[in-house]
């Protein structure tokens, strides 16, 4: 694995707000690294940092071993962006708009190739101002990637779209990286970042509060499992006799169901147990944490949610 | 992190790489906007063409108001004005509104995390623009020459020298609002509440010699009423518009460093 953007202790305030307190992390080349976090958390703030948009006022950023404040000219050319809420002039075609950017790299990609790569083959003629907005992500993407870069950072690219264009976005987003491009994702909703990110840091209030992989997270600190099951009628009240179990820690019912948490083997032993009162429960599903759990835990807040419009 | 020699070195860099294709895209992006191809390029010539055939007397030459004007026909009086109609079109509307809106939309701050610096936007439109004042000025020329007949200038240079810094004096004050204003929306409105006032100083309304002492003496202190000024002399007169140079020098002195300073990317 080769570490290709390193970000120790970043510092950077606007005024007196303090944007981020201090952020580290490190992305490995052909993964999809994710930096989750509310609005407002220090995200946008910390890949801009990164692009070399902006100047950090502390702590240390290389992106493929060179410092964007000392040159980020040479950041530009190997680190596509896709910013969010940047539009393009309304009577550019999308094959135009990929021309245009390719003419601003040494070794660009081919635009007729990103257009079939991203599903814009039929849509090429089309004015930006008449693309839906699916498309226009589309678009945006296609253009973080017509440089050829090394690196994609990708800042909500789902926000505002329906059900159906964010799964396109995401599995594009996942030929994206097996074509070798290892990308940043800047995201805000928590079910984008289960199903994409490799690895992934939580921001809150500029500072990093949870770091790891999405299972590593949802299992991490948390030695506890809960499940729910339905007894058939007439065994309805076992509560005494689950709850003497030593890997039962609580046992409540949830509508006519039976909710039971306690340790990694509760679910085995209270079976077991059950069984051997001759018991089988009609139905039993166990009850899964999700990284939106885990943001909760971490932050103390719920995600927003924003419903895709 | 074994991945440093994957970077480009600076040797192999080349500035402002694909300027030309960013400059072919604003200029098809502006003949892309019918309204502004009408408005920017085919007003002056319109103007000249309308004045002369639509005002009574125009077409008649001038008595009795003394060399250098008599024996002209009155439409030709408009020749300076038509010119600086252009300039005024095309400065204080064009320009500004397609510097404001690729802030608004992001562009420039989109463009930024390219290899291409956001100048290069501003330099692609510049280039677009003064394509366009050239464009529609020779139009209008042409019109003029073929409707009534073109005087040659008296001197020819002073009237090109004139118009060069008249523009630059002009666009100045477009720049001054790009830099100020953050809605495109805006911008052509402010754009509007300058130019009506700009054209009356340039004599719209009141040509050449008919313009009254006090309301020239006023309009040689604007950009736009000095270029008119200063192209009627070399046209017409034969004056070095010596104070007319120096006003417009001035304002480009003053508006460019403030343009620039107060100027925001993003």
């Amino acid at each position: 694995m080769t570490t290709v953007v390193q970000v120790e202790n970043l510092r950077k305030s606007y005024g007196a707000k303090v944007a981020v307190a201090d952020v580290s992390f490190a992305v490995e080349r052909g993964e999809i690294f994710g930096i989750l976090g509310r609005n407002g958390a220090g995200k946008t703030t910390s890949v801009e940092t990164l692009a070399g948009l902006r100047r950090a006022d502390g702590g240390s950023v290389r992106v493929l071993g060179v410092d964007p404040r000392k040159d980020p000219q040479a950041i530009r050319t190997v680190v596509g962006v896709q910013l969010q809420e940047a539009r393009l002039p309304a009577r550019i075609t999308v094959i135009e708009a990929l021309h245009l950017f390719a003419s601003f790299y040494p070794d660009p990609a081919d635009p007729e190739e990103l257009l079939g790569m991203l599903g814009l083959t039929e849509h090429r003629g089309k004015q930006f101002a008449k693309l839906s907005g699916g498309l226009k992500q589309r678009l945006s993407i296609a253009l973080a990637l017509v440089g050829n870069p090394q690196v994609a950072i990708l800042d909500e690219l789902t926000t505002g779209l329906d059900p159906q264009a964010r799964r396109e976005v995401w599995d594009l987003v996942e030929r994206v990286r097996d074509s070798g491009v290892t990308i940043i994702l800047v995201t805000h909703f928590m079910d984008e970042a289960e199903r994409l990110c490799d690895r992934l840091v939580v921001i809150d209030e500029g500072r990093v509060v949870a770091a790891g992989s999405p299972a590593e997270l949802i299992r991490g600190g948390n030695d506890e499992r809960t499940f729910r099951m339905r007894l058939p009628d007439g065994a309805a009240d076992q509560f005494d006799l689950i709850g003497s179990l030593a890997d039962v820690h609580t046992v409540i019912a949830v509508e006519d169901e039976v909710e039971v948490t306690g340790s990694t083997h509760v679910l085995p032993a209270v079976i077991l147990a059950l069984a051997e009162s001759g018991i089988v429960p009609d139905e039993i599903r166990t009850m899964t944490r999700t990284l939106e759990d885990v943001f909760v835990d971490v932050t103390g807040h719920a995600p927003e949610e924003e419903l895709a419009a | 992190m074994s991945a440093t020699t994957a970077v480009p070195t600076t040797a192999g860099r080349r500035p402002m790489r694909g300027l030309g294709a960013l400059t072919a895209s604003e200029a098809r992006l502006f003949l892309r906007d019918v309204g502004s191809v009408v408005f920017a390029v085919l007003f002056p010539a319109l103007l000249v063409v309308g004045v002369g055939y639509a005002l009574p007397g125009m077409r008649d030459p001038i008595e009795g108001m003394g060399a250098p004007w008599d024996g002209h026909l009155a439409i030709q009086l408009y020749i300076p004005i038509a010119l600086s109609l252009a300039v005024a079109t095309v400065a204080l509307s064009t320009l500004p509104t397609q510097i404001v809106t690729a802030r608004e939309l992001g562009v420039l701050r989109r463009i930024s995390t390219t290899p291409m610096r956001p100048q290069g936007v501003l330099i692609a439109q510049v280039v677009v623009n003064l394509g366009v004042l050239v464009l529609a000025s020779l139009l209008a020329l042409v019109a003029a020459a073929l409707a009534f007949g073109l005087p040659a200038p008296q001197s020819p240079a002073v009237a090109a020298l004139a118009f060069l810094v008249g523009a630059a004096a002009t666009a100045g004050v477009g720049l001054l609002i790009a830099a100020l204003v953050r809605k495109a929306s805006a911008a052509g409105g402010i754009g509007m509440m300058v130019y009506f006032p700009m054209l009356f100083f340039a004599g719209m309304w009141t040509p050449g010699p008919l313009m009254p002492d006090t309301v020239a003496a006023i309009a040689q202190f604007t950009p736009l009423g000095a270029l008119s000024q200063a192209l009627t002399a070399a046209w017409f007169t034969g004056e070095f518009p010596a104070l007319q140079l120096v006003v417009m020098v001035a304002y480009i002195v003053v508006l460019y460093p403030l343009a620039a300073k107060l100027f925001r990317w993003q």
